[in-house]
């Protein structure tokens, strides 16, 4: 699958958050989310690069893509 | 996940409600058991007034400044987003209440239950993490 055809469901923005935030509104986001849909997360908390996939693990879903730019952090979910 | 929350200060309040807005939203079950000083923090407007420990007290209003500014949450709002979760229990110590004359109406309604250490023991021995804070 190429990553630039999945089409994205939802977009979380959430730069400029610290720990906890984007986690919990990964939390927030994904509970409202049907299995299969896909979200988009933004961040550039730092520490999200290793715990939003942290965050998928535990709780199931996909990270589908992941891309680290200047200050940013970006994921693509599938939600399952 | 089980924490005894055992101080009441800022600066370690800010980590038992970090750890348990992020695990109920890891999807873990989060059980909080506050005794001593923790107490205070489930009494109605505890946590708002919870400050630095001891002499470092005089910095509280510099520490809270400083973590609205960088947009990190109020301990009541990291409350309520364990709330969200719908996985985060919170017990108040029964004899903690007792000897420091704390009476279930001044407790605020987020508790959901009052008990003793064979509760937060049983809990306990079947979480995967166990912490004192």
């Amino acid at each position: 699958m190429i990553v630039s055809d999945i089409k994205i469901d939802l977009e979380l923005d959430c730069k400029g958050m610290f720990c906890p935030m984007p986690i919990v509104q990964l939390k927030k986001a994904t509970k409202n989310m049907k299995p299969g849909q896909v979200l988009r997360l933004v961040a550039t908390d730092p520490g999200s690069k290793r715990d939003v996939p942290a965050w998928a693990d535990k709780t199931g879903n996909e990270i589908l893509d992941s891309r680290e730019e200047v200050k940013e952090f970006m994921f693509i979910i599938k939600v399952n | 996940m089980a924490i005894i929350v055992h101080s009441g200060t800022l600066d370690k309040l800010y980590p038992v409600f970090m750890l348990a807005s992020t695990g109920g939203s890891m999807d873990m079950d989060v059980h909080l058991f506050f005794t001593f000083w923790g107490l205070n923090a489930l009494k109605k407007g505890g946590m708002e007034s919870a400050k630095l420990p001891g002499v470092m007290s005089l910095g509280t209003g510099m520490m809270k400044g400083k973590i609205k500014s960088v947009g990190v949450p109020s301990l009541p709002e990291l409350l309520e987003m364990t709330r969200m979760t719908e996985k985060v229990t919170i017990y108040a110590c029964s004899t903690t209440m007792a000897m420091m004359d704390v009476p279930k109406e001044q407790l605020i309604p987020e508790v959901d239950e009052i008990v003793g250490a064979a509760s937060f023991l049983a809990i306990a021995m079947d979480a995967d993490v166990q912490l004192f804070i």
